[in-house]
């Protein structure tokens, strides 16, 4: 084994680089972050059934139920729609937001914090890296509910469609980076209240759903999570009677949405501020083995 | 004339130790470091040496930003650790032993591009960097591994090329040979040593509680136990400091009874251990004379205790910490661990 090992001789291996610092080191550790979560999905070809075929299943479900009752056809519509954004809600409440916590187990979190970069250029590569994952399995759950169910598309403007997705997903991101610090600030006890908030989440969230069928302020109180909101006004811009189902205004949900990923971003950078601090001061949430 | 690579005054970590779920508002204080301070020049090869327990990750936190003093203040290449670790970063890294950073599904070179990027090296040339180093450590074959299929030995030299790749002024190694078997440790101490001499701006720092490695590969040892440090000198001064004492290493039948310190009471003897062993046990023995060991030996026979063998003692780095702190490295982990 220590016969390979040669004496370094060769001057230009440790010669010294140069390293570009400011916003273009943030960028670069975005995309480095990002990566891992990229090239993973194409490594670990199991996601495609969990994250495919196990919403699918959820939006037949429901889709039969509609045909049964005889319900207007764009509820299959809806269906579909929530069965893909369930993949994002998924991606975020699971990979997300119990990311730093693994992190710090791993003994990556420590390796984070001294490097010269910005952790929340590494929060923001691990929700870049994760969205950019999930639209694929997004996509492919849009492409085959169409294709199952006969869905018909009535896009009203492409241009609020691609808004709205954009500001849902920075919202619904900017949330999961906050709660990726939360986690690490109460470890096992926030794991207990994802379980607790999946299911009940689901529900009033819409996914499956108009969240018009709900009183207004149940409507209103699950407009916290960016989804409930974006998938709301991005049925109203898709289908035909997409605006006559909507909770409020395309316009009002916009506003509400930009104020989220606002408070999300703005909370998240600040948590994360906390959270190292307070590593640093009480020195045990670097600490990997115990 | 440049700073001190690595500075610390009267440095001190208190851990505040939440009681169990009985007691949870009673808090235990403890002392991880006491009024701890050493001065670490550029290019030197710095060792800290102490069993489990004694300080030492501690000590490489606090001057990897990673934790706050309790008391005192450190620096590294010049900038205080606590207030400017905007500095410090850009000028150190960091490798542990065992540790098991990065992604298990990425490449070994994906992961190491990864980690270049947190430096904000470009992108092209830090992947020719990490190709000439993964080979250089006899990796070379691995490069595309994932890495979570390295064995133990391959993968702390991957670590270690993530600790040299980014070209730190000040390289902090937390046990780099812990779990290694014979080989593996000794090519990573050679490349430890290669990187450090090929360039005489670089400072390094390790942490070992094996005494072989502190006593080949460091210029200078802190010998550190229980949070404080007891020396601190070249292996080769701190070895003539025991010069004036007479060593001897004596095998025995079974002890009956006797203590070292019923040893050590005797005239003329600096210090005594014990160390049972299988079939008997081994007393050390640093004598201020020579004919010191008569009685010794008279003790040994009163109490009808066989002498198996005599030896005379060459000094080592384990008899300077023997000496410091009363008993070996080994016995001190063995007790730390019936705690
Ligand atoms: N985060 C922590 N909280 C409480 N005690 C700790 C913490 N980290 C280390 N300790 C204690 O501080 C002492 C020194 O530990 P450490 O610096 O890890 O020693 P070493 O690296 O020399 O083995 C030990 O008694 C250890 O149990
Ligand atoms: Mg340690």
């Amino acid at each position: 084994m220590s016969s390979d090992v040669t004496q370094p001789q060769v001057d230009s291996i440790y010669k010294p680089l140069p390293k570009v610092t400011g916003w273009r080191l943030f960028l670069k550790t975005v995309i480095a972050r990002a990566y891992p979560r990229l090239i993973g999905q194409q490594r670990e070809k199991s996601w495609m059934f969990f994250d495919i075929f196990l919403p699918m299943l959820a939006v037949s479900a429901y889709v039969f139920v509609y045909r049964a009752i005889q319900a207007p056809e764009d509820y299959v519509g809806f269906a579909v729609m929530g069965g893909a954004m369930t993949a994002f809600w998924l991606n975020v409440l699971w990979s997300m937001s119990s990311q730093l916590y693994w992190e710090k187990e791993q003994g990556n979190l420590a390796l984070y914090i001294i490097a010269p970069n910005q952790m929340m250029a590494i929060l923001l590569g691990m929700a870049l890296g994760g969205m950019l994952a999930t639209a694929l399995r997004a996509v492919a759950i849009i492409f085959l509910g169409t294709i199952l169910f006969n869905v018909t598309f009535v896009v009203s403007s492409f241009l609020q469609l691609l808004v709205v997705f954009m500001l849902s997903m920075t919202a619904l991101y900017g949330m999961g980076m906050m709660m990726a610090s939360l986690f690490l600030l109460l470890s096992r006890e926030a794991w207990h209240l994802s379980n607790l908030a999946q299911e009940p989440i689901y529900l009033v969230s819409g996914f499956y759903f108009p969240i018009k069928s709900f009183p207004f302020w149940i409507a209103a109180g699950a407009s916290i999570i960016p989804l409930t909101l974006g998938l709301d006004a991005m049925r109203q811009l898709i289908f035909a009677s997409g605006p006559a189902l909507g909770f409020v205004s395309v316009k009002l949900e916009v506003s509400v949405l930009l104020v989220l990923c606002v408070v999300f971003l703005v909370g998240a950078k600040l948590l994360l501020d906390y959270m190292e601090k307070l590593a640093i001061r009480e020195g045990r949430l670097t600490e990997s083995r115990r | 004339m440049s700073p001190l690579a690595i500075e610390t005054r009267k440095l001190g970590r208190i851990y505040k130790i939440r009681g169990n779920k009985k007691e949870k508002n009673v808090r235990k204080e403890l002392a991880a470091l006491s009024d701890v301070g050493i001065q670490i020049e550029q290019g030197e090869l710095f060792g800290l040496l102490g069993p489990n327990g004694a300080g030492k990750t501690t000590l490489i936190k606090i001057l990897t930003t990673l934790l706050a003093p309790s008391t005192g203040e450190a620096f590294v290449a010049g900038y205080n650790v606590l207030n400017e670790p905007q500095h410090v970063r850009p000028r150190i890294n960091m490798v542990s032993g065992g540790e098991s950073s990065g992604y298990g599904l990425l490449t070994v070179r994906e992961n190491l591009w990864m980690f270049s990027q947190f430096y904000g090296m470009p992108s092209r040339e830090a992947n020719q960097r990490i190709v000439d180093l993964l080979k250089l450590v006899g990796l070379g074959d691995r490069i595309n591994t994932k890495s979570s299929d390295l064995s133990t030995g391959l993968r702390q030299k991957m670590n270690i090329v993530r600790g040299f790749m980014t070209d730190p002024e000040v390289l902090f190694l937390d046990e780099p040979t812990l779990g290694l078997d014979v080989g593996a440790s000794r090519d990573v101490r050679h490349l430890i040593r290669g990187w450090l001499d090929d360039d005489k701006k670089r400072t390094l720092l390790l942490t070992t509680h094996y005494m072989v490695e502190a006593e080949e590969l460091c210029d200078r040892v802190a010998i550190i136990n229980q949070g404080r440090v007891l020396a601190c000198d070249s292996p080769s001064v701190l070895k003539r400091r025991l010069q004036e004492d007479i060593l001897f290493e004596i095998k025995t039948s079974p002890l009956n009874g006797l203590s070292a310190q019923a040893i050590e009471d005797l005239p003329e003897v600096h210090t005594a251990s014990l160390t049972e062993m299988e079939d008997g046990a081994l007393l050390k023995l640093a004598l201020v004379e020579e004919s010191a060991l008569g009685p010794v030996i008279n003790a040994l026979t009163d109490k009808n205790i066989t002498i198996m063998s005599l030896n005379k003692h060459e000094h080592s780095l384990e008899d300077v910490f023997v000496q410091l702190v009363g008993h070996s490295i080994a016995e001190a982990e063995k007790g730390s661990q019936d705690e």
